[in-house]
Order: C-alpha cells, then sequence, then structure tokens
C-alpha cells in the first residue's frame, strides 16, 4: 500500500517542456488513468517516474520519499507500450523476470518465484526457457505484467500497454492487469490515449494537455459531468455506439489543429481549439493572458479552465 | 541448436555459401600446410634460372635470386592472412572498447572519446595507417599496428551506432527500471544483441585488413626482407612486369581470392544470422486456386465490383495466400467499411481492388471491374482522376522532399493537362478545400512542416484534384488522435456528400466503422466472414465477438472483458474449413472440415458460418463470443 | 515519451543553427588534424633527427638539425611555431631535399587531385545510370539472372583494391597489348589507366549502393502514393524515387571521396605518377618528417573539406536533414 505524489514536476527535453508543473497523486490502491493526444507528455511523466527521463523541476514521491532517493530497484515498476520491444529478443523470458528480482533472492527461490509470476499472469511456467520471438503480443505483454511485478512493486506504471495489440487480445491483458491490481492491491497509474480502455480500468481521471493535467476527479464523476471543454471534446470524439461521430457540432473551431508543444500558447493553452474560448466568446480576453492552471486547485476536478461549468 | 545447424547447411548449400566456404577452406589449409610442405622449396636460391618468366618447371617464374615465385605466393599465405586477421583482432578489440566505453564512463569522458572517434572515422583507413605507420616505424610489427588502430574507429563507431539502436529499445529501458546495473546491461543487453552485426562485419574487415596490408607492404612500408608477404612479391613483381608479368599478376590473384573469402564468409554469415534479411523470392509452383464464394449479381452502376479476389505471394515453401476469394460490390455514393485484426488481408485487398499490388504479389480475381470497366484495362488518367487513395501513415506518405502542393498538382498536370501553374492553383484550392487553413502558404510547404492531421487532409485534397468516384482510404485514422481521428472522418463524410463519391474504409476500429458507414465487411485470415449493413446484428460469431471485446464509453466496469482465445491462423498455414473454428465456441465437426461459403442469409447480409447466430438481440448482449 | 506531432508550422529556420553546427565541427575536426599531424614527430619513438639522418650522421650536425627544427625549445613553444607558421603558409623544409614543403606541395598536388576528380567523374557518370539501371531491371524480385550477375561482378570488383586493379591492367593493357604507358603523366593516354584503377571499384560500390537505395526507396509509402496517382513510370522514378535514393546515396558518395583520395596513394605508386601520393610513400620511407607531416594535412583537409561539402549538399537537398540535426 503505497500513495504516489507527483509534485510539480517538471520535464524539458532541450527547448520542449514535456511536463509542465504537473501535480497528481496515485492513492494506495487506486488506479490512475491518465488519458492524453500524442504529445501531451504523459509518456514522459511515466518515465519520470521510474527516472528515464530527467525531473528539471519539482519532485516525485513514494510514500513521501523523493524517488531519486530511492535504491537503484525501486518499489516502483513500469510496463511499456510495445512488447516487440520491451523484451530483450535474446534472453529467456525466465531470466527476463529473475533478473528484475531482489538481489538477495536465493536461486532455488528465484525458480519458484518465476514459475508462480508466469502462473499469476496465466502463462505456463514451462515456458520460462522460451525466448521472446516465440510467443504472441499478448502473450509477450504477459510477460512483461510479471517482469514488472518481479520487483514487487508497490505502485505500478502501465504506458499505453494495450496500443500495439489487436482488440481480440487487448481483452484479456486488460482483465488480467485489473485482477492483478485488486489481488496485490497495487497502486496503479494507467496510461493510454483511448478514453473508454481508461474509463474501465480506472478509479481516478486525469486529463493532459500539452504537458498540463486540466482536469482530474473520480472516473465517473470526470466522464459524465466534464468540467474542461477539452475532455468534453476527448468524450465527444470517443467512437460509441449511443452517439455519431459524423454530426456536425456546428462547432466553428472543429477543424483546428492540435497546439505544437515547441510551442505552447500563453495564457490557456487550450485557447486556440476551445469551443468556449476567446475565439467564439470574444469578451473572454482573460483565456489568452492569464494561465488557468494557476488557481486549478479551487474549482471541480481541479480543471484548468477559467470558464470551467 | 538443431534448427541452427540446418540453417547453416542450408547456408553452405547455396551458391555464395558453397563458393565462401571452398575458399575460406583453400586459404586456411594453405595458410597451415604451405610453409611445412614447401618452405624450403620457397627459399631455395638457383642461380642458374633466375628471373625467368613461367615454364614447366617455375609455374610463376622465378625471382631476381631464381627462388620459385609459385611456391613463394603459396608460403606466404601464413604471413599475409596470419598479420591481416592479427591486426583485424587487435582492430576489434580496441574498437569494442572504444565504443562501449562511453556508456559506462562519466558523462564528459564519454562524450570526449565519441567526439574522438567521429574525428578519426572521417579520415580513410588508408590515409590513418600511413600516418600510424611513421609512428609506429616501418616494419611488420608498425603496419600490424598501424592497420589494427586504423580499424579500430570504424569498429567504435559501429558498435556506438549498433548500441545506441539497441540502447533506444524499450527492453534497456525495462532493465534500467528493474535496477539493473550499468555493467550488467551493457554485458547481458547490449553486447549480445549487437554480436551478431560485429561478427560479420570483423570478418568483412579482415578482408579488408588484408588487402590493407598488402597495400602497405607493396608500397614497402609493410613486411621487410627477408619475410615476404604477397604486397612484397607484388611490389618485386612488378619491378620486372615487361619480362614476367606473371610474377605481379600471381600474387595478385592471391590476396583478390583471400579477401574474397572473407567478404563472402561475412555475406554467408549475415544470411544466416538475419543480420540482412534476403526475401525469398522464388516462384513455387503454380498458384492454389480460390475457392468459389455465391456470388449475387451487382447492380448494374456499381462503382467497384469484386469477384472471387485473390492476392498471393510466393514464399520459400509454396504461396501464401493472405487474401482468400473476396467478393463484394461497391454502389455510387455508398459507404462501405472493411474490419477485420492485422493480418486479415484488408489492407491487401484495398491494394489490389486500386490496382497497386507489385510483383511478386499476383492478384486473380473472377471479376474486377472499376466504373464498369475491367480494372486491368482502365487507362491511368481514369483511374487517376477518379479512383483516390488515402494511406495510413501521413508521415511516410509524402515525398518528403518535393512539396505539399506539387505532390497534389501533378495529378492535373499528368491528367488534366494543366500547366504548372493552373496545377497549382488547382492544389491550394482543394486544399483549400479541405480546409487547410492557410492554403496557399501551406501549398509551399513540405510534409514534415504538416501535422499529421493535416497531412491526411492533403492526402484527401490529392484524391480530389479529379472527381473521385470511389476513395479508398486504408486505417486513415489510426496514426492519429482521437479528436483529429473526428475531423478526418467529418472531412471524408462531408467529400461524400459533396462529389457523390462511394467510399471503401479500412480499419481495425470496429466502431468506427459502424458509425461512419452504411455496411461493414468483416474480413478473417483472408476471407470476407460476414458483409451485413452496420445497423443490423451480427450472426457470424467472429463478427459477434469482435463486437463483444470492444471497450467503448459503456462497457460495464464490473464485470471482466470479453475475449476471443487464440489466435488468428499465418496465412501460410490457414486450415482446410472454417479458419475461425479453433477459436469458435459454435465449432462443430463440419467447420473443422469444410470451409463455409459466403451466403446470402437475409436482405443485404451475407455470412460465411455453418451456424449463424440469427436472434433479434445485438451481438453485444450475446455471450457465445466471450469464452 | 510518445512521438510527438510534427510542429505544425516552423517559426524560424533551422539553417543558421545546422551550419553553424557543422562549421564547429569543421573546425574542431581540423585542429585535432592539426594537433595529430604537430604530435606525429614527437611520437615517433626515439630522436627523429637521428632517424632522418641515420645512425652515421655525426652529432653536432644531428644537434645542429634539431636546433633548426626547434625541436629543442619545450613543447608548446613548439605548437605555437607551428601553428603560426601553417597560418602564414609556411609548412617547414624538407630534411631530404632542403626545398620549403609548401613548394613541393604546391609541385605535386595538381597531379593528384587531377586524378582524383576524373575518377570522381568518372565513377558517377558509370555508376549512377547502372545503378538506376538494375535496379528498374530487378525491382520486385522480377529478372533473377540479372541480379545474380550484377551481384556478383560489382561484389567481385569491390572487392578489388585499386592497386590490384592496377596491376592487373598494366599487366594487360600496358605490359600484354601496349596500347597505354605503364608510367608517367605525359599525354591524355596516361590518364586512362591510373583513372580506370581508382574508378573501378568504387563504381562498382557505388552502383550497388544506388540500386539496393533505389529499390527501397520504391518500396517506401510515398512512392505508393505516387503510383496510386498513376504518374507515368518514369516520373515515379525520376521526380519521386530517385532524389530521394541519390539523397541516401549521397553519404556513402562522400566516404567514397575521401577514400578514393587514399587510393591514389597507392595508384600513384603503381603508375610512378608524381603526385602527393608517390611523394608521401617516399618521404616515410626517408623519414623525412616534415614533409609527411605537410602532406598529412593536405589529404587532412581535404577529407574534412569533402566531408563539409556533403554535409551541406545534404542539408540543401533533403529539407528534413537540417531539422533532424536540431
Amino acid at each position: 500500500m503505497s500513495v504516489l505524489e507527483f509534485d510539480a514536476v517538471s520535464v524539458r527535453y532541450g527547448k520542449l517542456t514535456a511536463v509542465d508543473g504537473v501535480r497528481l497523486t496515485v492513492p494506495s490502491g487506486q488506479v490512475v488513468g491518465l488519458v492524453g493526444e500524442s504529445g501531451s507528455g504523459k509518456s514522459t511523466l511515466a518515465r519520470a517516474a521510474v527516472g528515464l527521463a530527467p525531473v528539471n523541476a519539482g519532485r516525485v514521491l513514494l510514500d513521501g520519499v523523493d524517488v531519486r532517493k530511492l535504491p537503484r530497484r525501486r518499489p516502483l515498476q513500469m510496463v511499456f507500450q510495445d512488447p516487440y520491444s520491451s523484451l530483450d529478443p535474446r534472453m529467456a523470458i525466465g531470466e527476463s523476470i529473475t533478473e528484475a528480482m531482489p538481489r538477495d533472492t536465493s536461486r532455488g527461490a528465484r525458480r519458484e518465484e518465476v514459475a508462480r509470476l508466469l502462473d499469476l499472469v496465466h502463462l505456463g511456467p514451462d515456458r520460462a526457457a522460451m525466448l521472446p520471438g516465440q510467443l504472441s503480443g499478448g502473450q509477450r505483454q504477459r510477460v512483461a505484467l510479471a517482469r514488472a511485478l518481479a520487483g514487487q512493486p508497490k505502485v505500478l506504471i502501465a504506458d499505453e500497454i494495450t496500443s500495439a495489440l489487436d482488440v481480440s487480445v487487448q481483452g484479456a491483458v486488460l482483465n488480467l492487469v485489473r485482477d492483478v491490481q485488486r489481488r496485490l492491491s497495487l497502486s496503479m497509474l494507467f496510461i493510454s490515449h483511448n478514453l473508454a480502455v481508461v474509463r474501465y480500468v480506472s478509479d481516478i481521471v486525469a486529463v493532459m494537455y500539452l504537458g498540463r493535467i486540466v482536469e482530474a476527479g473520480p472516473a465517473e464523476q470526470v466522464l459524465t459531468d466534464p468540467q474542461h471543454p477539452y475532455t468534453r471534446d476527448l468524450l465527444a470524439s470517443a467512437p460509441s455506439a449511443h452517439r455519431n461521430l459524423l454530426a456536425d457540432t456546428g462547432d466553428p473551431l472543429a477543424d483546428t489543429e492540435p497546439a505544437d508543444p515547441h510551442h505552447p500558447p500563453p495564457g490557456c493553452r487550450y485557447h486556440p481549439r476551445c469551443p468556449i474560448g476567446p475565439l467564439v466568446h470574444t469578451d473572454r480576453t482573460l483565456c489568452v493572458s492569464a494561465d488557468p492552471a494557476d488557481d486549478a486547485a479551487h474549482r471541480p476536478h481541479r480543471a484548468a479552465c477559467h470558464f470551467a461549468a | 541448436m538443431a534448427r541452427r545447424g540446418s540453417v547453416w547447411a542450408a547456408a553452405v548449400r547455396t551458391p555464395v555459401g558453397a563458393c565462401s566456404a571452398v575458399l575460406l577452406a583453400g586459404v586456411v589449409l594453405l595458410a597451415v600446410l604451405a610453409p611445412l610442405l614447401w618452405g624450403d622449396a620457397a627459399a631455395a636460391i638457383d642461380t642458374d634460372a633466375i628471373g625467368q618468366g613461367p615454364s614447366g618447371a617455375h609455374w610463376f617464374g622465378t625471382d631476381s635470386l631464381g627462388r620459385d615465385l609459385f611456391f613463394r605466393t603459396l608460403v606466404a599465405t601464413r604471413l599475409s592472412v596470419g598479420l591481416a586477421v592479427l591486426a583485424t583482432a587487435i582492430g576489434v578489440g580496441v574498437g569494442v572498447l572504444l565504443g562501449t566505453l562511453p556508456s559506462v564512463l562519466p558523462r564528459w569522458a564519454g562524450r570526449l572519446l565519441t567526439a574522438a572517434v567521429n574525428v578519426a572515422v572521417a579520415f580513410p583507413g588508408l590515409l590513418l595507417a600511413l600516418f600510424l605507420a611513421v609512428i609506429f616505424g616501418v616494419g611488420t610489427q608498425g603496419a600490424v599496428l598501424a592497420i589494427a588502430f586504423a580499424v579500430a574507429p570504424a569498429f567504435a563507431r559501429l558498435v556506438q551506432t549498433l548500441s545506441a539502436s539497441v540502447a533506444g529499445r524499450d527492453f534497456i529501458a525495462a532493465a534500467r527500471v528493474s535496477g539493473v546495473g550499468r555493467i550488467r546491461l551493457l554485458a547481458r543487453h547490449v553486447l549480445p544483441n549487437i554480436g551478431e552485426p560485429l561478427v560479420v562485419n570483423a570478418t568483412i574487415g579482415a578482408g579488408s585488413a588484408l588487402l590493407a596490408f598488402a597495400g602497405l607492404s607493396f608500397l614497402g612500408i609493410g613486411v621487410q626482407a627477408p619475410d615476404y608477404d604477397w604486397g612484397r612479391l607484388l611490389r618485386e613483381g612488378l619491378d620486372g612486369i615487361y619480362v614476367n608479368p606473371v610474377a605481379a599478376l600471381g600474387p595478385c590473384v592471391a590476396v583478390v581470392l583471400a579477401g574474397l573469402a572473407f567478404n563472402l564468409v561475412g555475406e554467408t554469415v549475415a544470411g544466416v544470422v538475419g543480420v540482412r534479411t534476403r526475401a525469398s523470392r522464388r516462384a513455387a509452383g503454380p498458384l492454389p486456386a480460390p475457392r468459389p464464394a455465391a456470388v449475387a449479381e451487382p447492380a448494374d452502376d456499381a462503382v467497384l465490383v469484386v469477384e472471387n479476389l485473390q492476392v498471393a505471394f510466393p514464399g520459400p515453401s509454396g504461396w501464401t495466400v493472405p487474401v482468400r476469394g473476396v467478393s463484394f460490390s461497391v454502389r455510387p455514393g455508398e459507404a462501405i467499411g472493411v474490419v477485420g485484426e492485422s493480418g486479415s488481408g484488408k489492407s491487401l485487398t484495398a491494394l489490389a481492388v486500386s490496382r497497386l499490388i507489385e510483383t511478386p504479389g499476383v492478384v486473380t480475381a473472377d471479376r474486377l471491374e472499376f466504373a464498369g470497366t475491367p480494372l486491368a484495362a482502365a487507362s491511368d488518367r481514369e483511374l487517376g482522376t477518379s479512383l483516390a487513395m488515402v494511406f495510413q501513415d501521413p508521415m511516410t506518405s509524402f515525398n518528403p522532399a518535393r512539396r505539399v502542393g506539387r505532390q497534389l498538382a501533378e495529378v492535373s498536370e499528368q491528367h488534366h493537362g494543366l500547366s504548372r501553374r493552373a496545377a497549382f492553383a488547382r492544389a491550394i484550392d482543394r486544399l483549400t478545400a479541405v480546409r487547410v487553413p492557410a492554403a496557399a502558404r501551406r501549398a509551399r510547404q513540405y510534409p514534415h512542416e504538416f501535422s499529421g492531421g493535416m497531412r491526411q487532409r492533403a492526402m484527401i485534397g490529392m484524391g480530389l484534384m479529379g472527381q473521385p468516384k470511389l476513395i479508398i482510404a486504408d486505417e486513415p485514422t489510426t496514426a492519429l488522435d482521437v479528436t483529429v481521428q473526428r475531423q478526418v472522418l467529418r472531412l471524408l463524410a462531408r467529400t461524400r456528400e459533396a462529389e457523390g463519391a462511394a467510399i471503401l474504409l479500412i480499419s481495425h476500429d470496429i466502431a468506427v466503422v459502424s458509425q461512419t458507414c452504411e455496411r461493414m465487411l468483416v474480413m478473417y485470415a483472408g476471407r470476407v466472414v460476414e458483409d451485413l449493413p452496420t445497423g443490423s446484428p451480427a450472426q457470424h460469431p467472429y463478427t459477434r465477438a469482435l463486437l463483444a471485446t470492444t471497450v467503448d464509453l459503456g462497457t460495464d466496469r464490473d464485470e471482466p472483458l470479453a475475449v476471443i482465445p487464440g489466435r488468428p491462423p499465418e496465412p501460410d498455414q490457414v486450415p482446410d474449413g472454417c479458419a475461425f473454428a479453433d477459436r469458435c465456441p459454435l465449432a462443430s465437426e463440419r467447420c473443422r472440415t469444410e470451409d463455409p461459403v459466403l451466403e446470402p442469409t437475409a436482405d443485404a447480409h451475407r455470412v460465411a458460418c455453418w451456424h449463424p447466430q440469427v436472434s433479434v438481440l445485438s451481438g453485444r448482449s450475446q455471450e457465445e463470443g466471450a469464452a | 515519451m510518445t512521438t510527438a506531432a510534427a510542429p505544425a508550422g516552423l517559426r524560424g529556420s533551422p539553417w543558421p543553427a545546422f551550419a553553424a553546427r557543422r562549421l564547429a565541427r569543421f573546425a574542431v575536426s581540423l585542429w585535432a588534424l592539426l594537433t595529430a599531424a604537430f604530435l606525429m614527430i614527437h611520437l615517433v619513438p626515439g630522436d627523429p633527427v637521428r632517424a632522418s639522418l641515420g645512425l652515421t650522421a655525426p652529432a653536432e650536425l644531428v644537434a645542429a638539425k634539431r636546433a633548426e627544427l626547434g625541436l629543442d625549445d619545450p613543447l608548446w613553444v613548439q605548437y605555437g611555431h607551428y601553428v603560426r607558421g601553417l597560418l602564414s603558409g609556411d609548412f617547414g623544409t624538407s630534411m631530404a631535399s632542403g626545398q620549403p614543403v609548401a613548394q613541393v606541395i604546391g609541385d605535386r598536388l595538381p597531379s593528384t587531385l587531377q586524378l582524383a576528380v576524373l575518377a570522381f567523374a568518372v565513377v558517377v557518370v558509370v555508376a549512377v545510370p547502372v545503378g538506376v539501371c538494375f535496379a528498374v531491371l530487378t525491382r520486385g524480385g522480377r529478372r533473377r539472372g540479372a541480379e545474380l550477375g550484377f551481384t556478383s561482378v560489382s561484389v567481385f570488383l569491390a572487392a578489388i583494391p585499386e592497386f590490384l586493379v592496377a596491376v592487373g591492367l598494366v599487366a594487360l593493357l600496358a605490359v600484354g597489348l601496349g596500347w597505354f604507358p605503364v608510367a608517367g603523366s605525359d599525354d591524355v593516354s596516361a590518364y586512362v589507366l591510373p583513372v580506370a584503377a581508382l574508378a573501378v571499384g568504387p563504381a562498382a560500390v557505388l552502383s550497388r549502393m544506388v540500386r539496393v537505395e533505389l529499390l527501397s526507396v520504391l518500396g517506401a509509402d510515398f512512392v505508393r502514393t505516387a503510383r496510386a496517382k498513376r504518374l507515368p513510370a518514369r516520373l515515379v522514378y525520376v521526380r519521386h524515387a530517385l532524389p530521394n535514393a541519390l539523397t541516401a546515396t549521397l553519404t556513402l558518395g562522400g566516404l567514397m571521396l575521401t577514400g578514393m583520395v587514399a587510393g591514389t596513394v597507392l595508384v600513384e605508386n603503381v603508375f610512378a605518377w608524381p603526385g602527393l601520393g608517390s611523394t608521401i610513400v617516399a618521404s616515410i620511407l626517408q623519414k623525412d618528417y616534415p614533409l609527411v607531416q605537410g602532406i598529412v594535412l593536405v589529404y587532412g583537409v581535404g577529407v574534412l573539406l569533402v566531408n563539409l561539402l556533403v554535409d551541406v549538399v545534404l542539408g540543401l537537398l533533403d529539407p528534413r536533414s537540417a531539422i533532424r540535426e536540431a
């Protein structure tokens, strides 16, 4: 049972600020779903937590301790997007799993643990000697999960773990992750561009746009009563049996482009695309001049919008 | 390991493999045996036979001391090859060290080393060797060191690039997250994954070292008398080339053969370990006959008529047939979606009906007509102006080196006979039509200056340069974000309305298709298994399972997701019966032996299944699909 | 992080940064080259003057020569002298002939340049069309025979170093048939064999490369787009495939050109060509270090210039390369 906390975390690559002052808490035993488009910085945030991206400002705290002060083997593990790239093609999967175990595990214990973990992810223990090339994408993703669990994490980060998989396989992996998370009461940060998948898995949903969290709150609330216009746009764009994707919303900004992360707009970062922003309501100059992130904490769902409703 | 062994055996049986094996064996044997067998004969001075040409007694003639040049050439094998291998070994060792050190050293030291290697590698090996020969001194030892250190930077660079490409892969990141240390990371993850290309390059490098050594000795900088290698023999032979050309040509041939041996072995090893994969292109017997399908007579005005379409590719063990007898037709203005998982043949179907499959792929069909004319006979102008294509990856589907406007304008220059200027103006007009903002400026930009969504718009605009009757969109939104996906899908719908064009939308996302199309074709393992109006309930167990597994905003969070057990068959291992039988909860004996034919079951509904589920309920509430 | 969408509109050209970066790299390499050439003399084991003048030379002569060369000064003083000398065109004096090194280089450089430039022109003129032809003929696995023939011949030719080609050509065409002179650079016919010897290998490599690159470009998505536009095959090749393939080949072209600079050393020695190559070998054997130093410098600068040129041309041809760097 552990809490992962992003405390005003910023990540910069050269001039690009990929993550900009993000505050987000993954409460103990809960799943926080992080959704956003490509380039929004959601994967960078995950990589910052596990030390794969530099934290230029702010802190990532695990149970109140800065993760940079933790030993090399952290109780914070990650499952990656592409199961074809995240397993060493020349290492037997059993060994990949063993490698992630704490150092002090004895040889015999290790073999037992590999068998237990493989069993946990519904793969036969006899597969330990196989190379990743002999497994399908879904099976590899299970192995990747087993490896993450071998590190005995308190917090698990899942970064787009089903986006490289076919739909027929996606369900099985999602079921497994949910099952494991509940059984081990892991805290989990679940990242996806697919709102429907995030909704299915998460207790809390956070929406990210251009390096900022623009809205966060309990999953049902955020999805049924979205406060930020971007969240509403995401919801409207998600294919659903109940809505016509092609219905013209009469929105004059429907065809605007996503902003360039290298040159974020001033004020509210969403204003050039916002259907309730200054381009539609010309009197809302506030959106161009003031950053709504500053007093987001006081609004429902911590929405970063001056006109959140 | 047995598998590996057989691969080697197979490699040796290829012409290149056999050649290289024979050559290498010859070189090695000579290097070992020649000095023992003919060492004395090669050293024997015969004052009666000085500077002779080739004869029965002396095949290559004799040198200025009357020594037999043929034997000398054979005996020189050991020194020539041995020194080359020695120099390569040292060079590769130093190179690997220089290449791997930056990942272990502190950051600044690593950068400095990398920069030094980058400077050194810009200079040709021979120049480096000459420079180093000055420092190490003229002679055998100096030459070995010179060549070794001349080879080293290139290998360091190779190791660096290879490890950088490995280091960028997620398994390295995963190992780091698991707490694996730098040294172990290098030893267990990086080096094993770059080992094979290194061995290949070292082998080829040994060939180059052999030639370089011969070069140095030839210049008089390498091996010194009384020792001799091929380079020295060559130098001596060249001086007397008018008297006895063979004296120079003999060592030449030896050097070339030995160099070739190393190169060919390198190529063979590369082929076996798959560093360079060579696609098998052997045509393998006659094409398999497609299985017949029941075909309804298409409407007279159909834009596209496809009957029994088959796409086959020759493989190493016979034909692979990823599309196996697909039939459908598209009426004017109709929007049809083609749905399936990866490998179902949906994209190949799209390419085949737009005549874009290239050799070695083979397309056959009982009937394949576009706008009333057989596709094979359709003119380029007809297709270029009335069949529009939108491809999956907007990143790569534009020529990176041409301005976007010009790429659109080409269509009108070619098919409408417009001038460059007029065609460009039309391109700007069309970009405006697909709502690209500031079209006149954007038309002059390069594709990389466009965002993904904008590029996809421009691609649709390209189709609108003519008057499309049919737009084939192959996963047009897969690479895009959902909000942009909606924009592009809307644009397609608008275009369809404005132009009266039919749309064939290929997608893996059944939700997208069911919301944008009137009819959908569900493909599985190269066949259409169901053809249904998007509103009506699915009857094929696969379609129903696909619907059930799709997560949407209405999915019940308290229930586990439906899954389809197993995975689709590989295209070269499709069973005789129904390809879905192994994963189907309803499969019977008949399903495993007899392949069901796509047959009409109700109005505008076709199913290829022995046990279609005709029910009033929608596919979603059914449990059969979820095993 | 997930791959960020390409910038929607570029603000500011990446060119100045790209150019600055390249020039900086050139400057650093040049400095490294200068320093390496300077240190060369000091890295020679033992006393270079003694080595040069021979063991029998009287001690006074050696000492005088050392003083003349400034070898007794502290290293950094010598380095300063050296760099200042280079800046004013003073490359030192040959120990063997007593001539200024700059003069020797000035005499010999033109013949070497002629040879290299001619050979490079021949390579490009021959290899590009041949590579393109075979790519077009053998695309998509067509004409297996032609592919096999082309591959084996080009692999074979590429495997033979230029000096062996040179010896072979001399034996066959000069000695055997007497068509061309064996050595020297007196008239036009004397150019044929050296240029051919230099060009054969690189031409084989380049044509193979052109073919491979063109084939890979022909498989690219944007070529499929061009075919979907139903452009005539000629336009697909000339407008869409070839420019991209040649851009990819350019880097190799640069490597080849620098390799050719090195190749001249051997070929000049076969044909007794009065260029830098025969001079450097002679001076290495005579241990005439100042001369070696000067010639190494000239070759090195040549190589660096070629690399710079390739980078610039690549930046001009491929609008992405400048940005990829940034």
